[in-house]
């Protein structure tokens, strides 16, 4: 690992002034500084702010602080009451000692885990741009089928940035030059030809908060992870829906998956698919062939499209069952 | 080295304080292990994976690998040495001996305070993958879904679950 110097924050304008690498629980940040992937002059420790607490905001909606753990945010009553999805997305990842660490904001900002990401002797145009991407033709099963090109087909890996998507949670930060705020949907670009720019997020800016804005139908909401083991690994594929049904008819429905495109996908073909029309599972069905009609995969993971296909229509299915 | 890469510390360890100078690269782990000779925590993995290293930081698991020393300065940090109660096994330690919770050993001290802080989780209403409404009983289910951070080689798994089980059935 190389040297660094370290300080702590006690006031978010003394972190933005100390020009470095923002820490919070350091579950990936440290991960990849051991293995020369990340190598930062300088850490400041933003878990001294006071940015760890969940909040009511005025219309209703929740406001997540950008240092709450994961632990805490999935364990909330408001967030498992309002928000299922994202309490489900949350234990869903890792393991509960990376959730007592894992904050907010760190988890929006976690690197793939492409396995050609991780290794500092392979070529990698996110890490290193211009050195190609290995992955292309090589070890892939577990790598994009939506919106990859030549130069990445890594996957984002949070679990909680996808019903985050889903529900266009809003991202709000500050920056020397004062505060903004991006929708999730936005969040993270098209990967294109700069899959080291992996956030619209201005240079410098500290996460703050993560809003979770009001909508009845994020009440009833169900996130559900295929993985190659039962428990404590990334997705191979993954969905978050939400559903709100009234006389057969759906009202509302938000669809977004994971682990099949370098950024969490919101199925809008989907749920134009969807909505307005009846809640059967042959809308399901056809709802979710025409968001998976635009699926590319590569030569080892076309399981993957089927298995989004159909975990779309479970969950659907499932969340229309529980009314 | 420059002393912007060195800090000194104060670590709140089983109830005891130690200053101490630590370079900014120095995991929690090492730092116990090298500098505080508690060796109790075990270096597995080193990278998060496997729970060997965990320990508990103001009461909660956490892996020390990732933990960098620095960071935990001023923090409560209790390791497998700090279990036992005067001399005594706590009833987690006396459960794993008596109904072989263990092969090599190796993973114990991490399943030991992983279940010590597992326990604290459940008794404070958190929910697990598993859960399905209110609060669980812990049953092997959800035993096994929130141990699932603390692999064990030799595979003694049955016996880990049953004695976590029988812990949280007499408490």
């Amino acid at each position: 690992m190389r040297e660094f110097a370290y300080q702590r924050a006690t006031g978010v304008r003394e972190a933005l002034m100390a020009d470095a690498r923002y820490l919070a629980g350091g579950t990936n940040l440290v991960d990849l500084m051991k293995t020369g992937v990340e190598t930062p002059d300088r850490l400041v420790d933003g878990r001294g702010l006071d940015l760890g607490g969940i909040r009511t905001a005025g219309d209703g909606g929740l406001v997540l602080g950008a240092t709450a753990t994961n632990s805490v945010v999935a364990a909330d009553a408001r967030v498992r009451r309002d928000y299922p999805a994202v309490s489900q997305a949350l234990l869903a990842g890792a393991s509960g000692q990376l959730r007592n660490m894992a904050t907010v904001g760190g988890n929006l900002l976690q690197r793939t885990r492409c396995a050609y990401f991780a290794d500092p002797s392979e070529p990698c145009n996110r890490r290193e741009p211009g050195t190609g991407c290995p992955a292309l033709h090589g070890v892939h099963h577990n790598h994009a089928i939506l919106d990859w090109t030549e130069h990445c087909v890594a996957t984002h890996p949070s679990d909680f940035a996808v019903p985050l998507t889903a529900f266009d949670a809003v991202v709000r930060y500050e920056t020397l030059a004062g505060p903004g705020e991006i929708p999730l949907p936005e969040f993270y670009p098209p990967v294109g030809g700069r899959p080291d720019r992996e956030t619209v997020l201005p240079p410098g800016a500290l996460i703050t908060e993560v809003v979770l804005p009001v909508a009845p139908v994020t009440r009833r909401s169900r996130y559900r992870k295929v993985r190659e083991r039962a428990s404590y690994a990334f997705a191979t594929v993954s969905v978050a829906a939400a559903l709100d049904v009234e006389d057969g008819v759906v009202r509302d429905v938000r669809v977004a998956l994971g682990g099949v495109a370098s950024r969490p996908w919101r199925a809008r073909r989907a749920e134009a698919a969807l909505l307005g029309g009846p809640a059967t599972p042959e809308r399901f069905r056809t709802a979710a062939a025409a968001e998976l009609a635009a699926a590319e995969p590569l030569r080892d993971n076309a399981y993957k499209v089927t298995l989004a296909r159909n975990l779309i229509v479970a969950v659907l299915t499932e969340l229309e069952g529980q009314r | 080295m420059t002393d912007e890469t060195r800090t000194e510390i104060s670590l709140l360890v089983n109830g005891e304080t130690s200053v101490l100078i630590v370079d900014n690269r120095r995991t929690l782990l090492d730092a116990l292990r090298e500098q505080l000779g508690l060796t109790g925590t075990k270096k597995g993995c080193d990278q998060g994976q496997c729970g060997a290293c965990t320990i508990l930081v103001d009461g909660r698991r956490v892996v020390s690998c990732l933990t960098l020393a620095v960071t935990a300065d001023g923090v409560g940090v209790t390791t497998v040495e700090g279990l036992a109660e005067d001399g005594e096994l706590s009833p987690l330690q006396e459960a794993f001996v008596r109904l072989d919770g263990l092969q090599c050993g190796f993973c114990t001290p991490g399943q030991l305070c992983s279940a010590a802080g597992m326990l604290a989780e459940h008794a404070a209403g958190w929910p697990s993958a598993v859960t399905r409404g209110g609060t669980p009983d812990l049953d092997e289910a959800e035993i096994r879904e929130r141990m699932s951070g603390n692999l064990c080689r030799c595979s003694a798994y049955p016996s880990i679950v049953r004695a976590i089980q029988e812990t949280a059935v007499s408490r």
